[in-house]
């Protein structure tokens, strides 16, 4: 058990490439947590998307040891954050279970959308934050500038930031020792019934469920009952443990200490981010305040190029969900795809990480269905549904009136794409809220129905802005609004997977829209294809697939078998990864090409 | 044991084809294996081809040869003499028939109508002539050296010099409408010729004209509907003069069909000679090979020098490759393919649900076991192979 005044907690705050991670593999190496030897590039993200991403999914922390000026040797105690606004309470937590952060802010960048949200966490958290202008290196770094933007944008003190280049190592003893002058110890009672805090929680294959833990007050032992308060289970404490980044066992965790500990939990949804720990007997009354469990408001449906891999797929999703308690799932039925599964997500980011990882790591090719948002459809009859899949929409004649989820989305974009962004946003029914420069650059506030930003809103934010605009958004609740489904008719026929819910007032541009990419997306075939939209029996767009009329007449000598025989060999493998629809084969491509917007 | 008592490949005879890849000029649609080079040493070339056709006689063992086609690139530009031993060397290693069709695609300028004689005596007895187009404007566009009064003459003299001669048009060209179409072939069938070759021009991505498509910079290229128009429109006026399609492309009067080409559609055996020439050889254990050829013609030139031949090594073609290729060569042609035959390489390969709705959508028809592609359904025969097969 280490002395609380010898204990610094912190997280670092800092925008995706800004260098936390470089960052905290300098603060390891220089202290000697770990052997150069054992080093690799950012440590901490274990995962191979979370490397390559540059992101970070769950939470990671490391205890590092280290002797200040002072002479006193301190722990240090890391919390990595997941830095995504899709993992927005995740972070809350983890900020909760700390007392400082450090601010890493480009010294040549400043400060973006997604620097802001965490730094407000941080604030909110009540931390004590210092800040650190990283790649001061750089010809391009203008110090000041970036200053001054903080003080402007955040609102805090940024005349004593820490200078540092991560990559070279300039500044890193300073960093050190900012962290045990400036940020405060923490603080608690160990003769106090035990009062922990579940901060996150992975599967190991070999240890079972693995639980970060950050100790309030009194103390955690191996081999003790503790009870998880928001479920009430009791589970018998096998191993506890700090990571060094590499586990390293221990015997008592006190207040202030960040760990581990392993209690033979199979599943990691018997755990929840936000949660309490206390012991079984004797335990503390109160539960730590803001928990609460996490809730899917993204969904698709995923199914498998392969029908074969259905099974391989529910698989898949069986193992992901074993360690990523956030994602649901449940089997879905399309008439145009076959057997997959409807999954609900945190956002866009998360779905995507998954998406990815089943693909990846469990080989299965996917098509993905538009994502889509949770809407509440009240009926006449007084009852309300949750309508997660646009193809379940009830009879129009039965529903009363729908809502739809909102977002207050925070954008910072150089004044010369501003208006563009302003365009985008009241393109997709946005309304704004707050418009306010810092420098060159603006800070746009927008209310916003959050399924016009499921689908391409920042792949499109991205190209108006040529990557220069940062977002951000949280969820603001739900609205009434003019919603209509709409059906995509392929030869007269509805093909679920493409209905969506649109606002009345955009339905016939996004029908002309999609029957104009569908026509392009789905190859001639031998019969004319008529490609319809409508809203219940009226059609609102109309495109036809004319027939194919000629696809040959070139030579075709002794040389042509051999390539004739492959190029029909792969059609073949080609028309397995079509969708037979009636008579018309649909390329799986068309499912999510179709509702890519062009503006 | 039918491997044995009838080698499938009997179905459409022997042939040789000889590559010769030396072109005056590339012409901008062609995107065959063919090259300029300012110098051609023939003596070595002659020699390295007689060689290769010694490797290609071990493969096949002991052969009748039905047919020879020199092709190319321009093999009107080889020697007579060379042509002369090359078909020594044929009738040595394997036997002749006498009434051997032996083809030669030839350019009609009135330098090459100077060595037709000489290819005659060399054992020539069929050209086929690249005349393209008749009218000098669109020559000129499809990068022809020739203009439409020296390809009258250059044909004159091929047909006083050559039993049979053959032409090839290439139609659906740039800014080409129909009326214009109809009266070159009219023009063309009074030629009075018993054989012609009517190609679409196919923009292929490898050549000049691919190029220009790719950038947007080719225009007035017909869409497809008109060009189905074209296509329609010239199997009308083909079938009254008596020339209907033996093959979707190839135009003859019966008994004018190229002996050789047919060899192909018929699946039968081909010995491929000459750089990135390709073959089809049953082996004397029943094996059929997929025989294929070093394609640069100094690669092809220096291993056939030094080893022999140029052949690249060979593919055993499974019974399933060779009834996938059967039937997308020979429902090129008017006759079909015998169900029975293609069967009996691989009796379920055939998608019989497509079978049974491409009968009823009138694209192919069955009679007798014999499948083939309605008229109607020609112009789309590759959407047709595609649901039949894949």
């Amino acid at each position: 058990m280490t002395d609380l005044s010898r204990i610094r907690n912190f997280s670092i705050v800092a925008h995706i490439d800004h260098g936390k991670s470089t960052l905290a593999d300098r603060l390891i190496q220089s202290t000697s947590t770990v052997a150069d030897r054992d080093m690799k590039a950012q440590l901490l993200d274990s995962m191979d998307i979370e490397r390559e991403r540059g992101i970070t999914i769950k939470a990671n922390t490391v205890r590092i040891d280290y002797t200040a000026n002072d002479g006193n040797a301190y722990v240090l105690n890391l919390i990595d954050t997941p830095g995504h606004v899709d993992f927005a309470y995740e972070v809350s937590r983890s900020m909760r279970a700390v007392e400082g952060s450090l601010l890493v802010v480009d010294a040549s960048q400043g400060v973006e959308a997604q620097t802001l949200a965490n730094v407000y966490q941080a604030i909110d958290a009540d931390h004590e934050i210092v800040p650190v202008l990283n790649k001061i290196d750089l010809p391009a770094a203008e110090p000041d500038r970036v200053k001054e933007q903080i003080e402007d944008v955040i609102g805090i003190d940024a005349s004593d930031a820490v200078m540092i280049s991560a990559k070279t190592g300039i500044g890193i003893p300073d960093v050190l020792e900012a962290i045990v002058t400036r940020l405060p110890a923490p603080t608690g009672d160990a003769t106090a019934p035990l009062k922990a805090m579940l901060v996150d929680s992975w599967y190991d294959a070999y240890l079972g469920v693995v639980v970060l833990v950050r100790v309030i007050d009194g103390t955690l032992k191996k081999g003790e009952r503790i009870r998880f308060m928001s479920n009430n289970t009791v589970h018998h404490v096998d191993r506890i443990g700090v990571f060094r980044p590499g586990m390293q066992p221990v015997d008592i965790l006190g207040p202030g200490e960040i760990g581990f500990l392993t209690a033979s939990i199979k599943e990691v949804r018997d755990t929840s981010v936000g949660d309490t720990i206390t012991t079984e007997k004797k335990g503390t009354e109160a539960m730590l305040p803001g928990f609460a469990p996490s809730i899917p408001v993204v969904f698709c449906g995923l199914f498998p190029v392969d029908s074969a891999e259905f099974e391989d797929l529910r698989d898949a999703i069986d193992k992901l969900r074993l360690n990523d308690a956030s994602f649901s799932s449940e089997m879905e039925t399309s008439a145009a795809l076959g057997f997959g599964f409807r999954c609900g997500f945190l956002g866009l980011l998360h779905l995507e990480v998954i998406r990815d990882r089943l693909e990846r790591e469990y080989d299965i090719e996917l098509i993905t269905t538009a994502p889509s948002v949770i809407y509440n459809v009240y009926m006449t009859d007084g009852s309300m549904i949750e309508l997660h899949n646009p193809a379940d929409m009830p009879d129009a004649v039965q529903v009363d009136r729908i809502e739809e989820p909102r977002i207050k989305a925070t954008i910072l974009v150089p004044d010369e794409y501003l208006g563009d962004v302003l365009k985008l946003c009241q393109d997709r029914r946005g309304v704004q809220l707050d418009l306010t420069y810092a420098g060159s650059r603006a800070m746009v506030v927008y209310d916003l129905p959050l399924n016009e930003v499921v689908f391409d809103f920042y792949d499109r934010l991205k190209s108006v802005t040529k990557g220069y605009a940062s977002f951000d958004y949280q969820m603001i609740g739900y609205q009434e609004d003019q919603l209509v489904k709409m059906q995509v008719l392929v030869n007269d026929e509805p093909v679920d997977a493409l209905s969506m819910m649109v606002h009345r007032t955009r339905a016939d541009a996004r029908g002309r829209v999609l029957c104009e990419k569908l026509k392009e997306l789905i190859p001639q075939h031998m019969f004319k294809i008529p490609i319809q939209a409508a809203i219940g029996g009226r059609i609102i767009a109309r495109e036809t697939i004319s027939a194919l009329r000629k696809d040959v007449t070139a030579k075709c000598y002794g040389g042509d078998a051999t390539r004739k025989r492959k190029l029909l060999d792969k059609q073949k493998a080609g028309k397995k990864k079509m969708r037979q629809f009636g008579r018309v084969e649909i390329p799986q491509e068309a499912f999510i090409n179709a509702l890519k917007m062009d503006s | 044991m039918s491997k044995v008592l009838s080698p499938d490949w009997r179905n459409g005879g022997f042939g040789v084809y000889v590559h010769w890849p030396f072109c005056q000029s590339k012409c901008p649609y062609c995107d065959f294996n063919s090259h300029v080079r300012r110098e051609v040493d023939h003596a070595a070339w002659r020699d390295a081809l007689c060689r290769e056709i010694d490797h290609a006689a071990a493969l096949s063992g002991p052969r009748r040869v039905d047919t020879v086609f020199f092709g190319g690139g321009t093999p009107s530009l080889m020697h007579p003499d060379t042509i002369a031993a090359i078909m020594q060397r044929i009738a040595t290693v394997w036997s002749l028939s006498p009434d051997a069709e032996v083809t030669l695609e030839a350019n009609p300028t009135s330098v090459e109508a100077g060595k037709f004689q000489g290819f005659r005596d060399a054992g020539i007895n069929r050209v086929s002539m690249g005349i393209q187009a008749l009218n000098d404007p669109d020559l000129k566009r499809l990068g022809r050296m020739h203009t439409a009064r020296e390809a009258m003459d250059a044909f004159d003299v091929a047909r006083r010099t050559f039993d049979r001669v053959s032409f090839d048009l290439i139609y659906a060209r740039q800014g080409q409408d129909r009326d214009a179409w109809k009266s070159e072939l009219n023009q063309a069938i009074n030629l009075g010729l018993d054989h012609l070759s009517l190609y679409q021009l196919t923009i292929e991505s490898t050549t000049r004209f691919g190029e220009l498509h790719a950038r947007g910079a080719l225009r007035g290229l017909p869409s497809d509907a008109h060009a189905s128009d074209m296509y329609f429109d010239t199997q009308e006026i083909m079938d009254a003069a008596g020339l209907s399609a033996y093959e979707i492309s190839n135009h003859a009067r019966a008994g004018a069909e190229s002996q050789h080409n047919l060899i192909y559609w018929r699946y039968g055996d081909y010995a491929g000679i000459g750089p990135g020439a390709h073959g089809r050889i049953t082996d004397g254990k029943g094996n059929r090979l997929a025989t294929e050829t070093l394609r640069m013609p100094e690669e092809w030139l220096n291993s056939a020098k030094t080893t022999g031949h140029g052949y690249l090594p060979t593919e055993e073609l499974t019974s399933h490759d060779q009834a996938v290729e059967c039937i997308l060569m020979g429902l090129r042609l008017s006759e079909g393919i015998n169900l029975e035959r293609v069967r009996r390489l691989d009796a379920n390969f055939l998608n019989e649900d497509a079978l049974v709705s491409l009968t009823d959508g009138g694209q192919v028809s069955v009679d007798a076991d014999q499948l083939k592609i309605t008229p109607r359904g020609r112009p789309i025969t590759n959407a047709i192979l595609r649901e039949l097969i894949a």
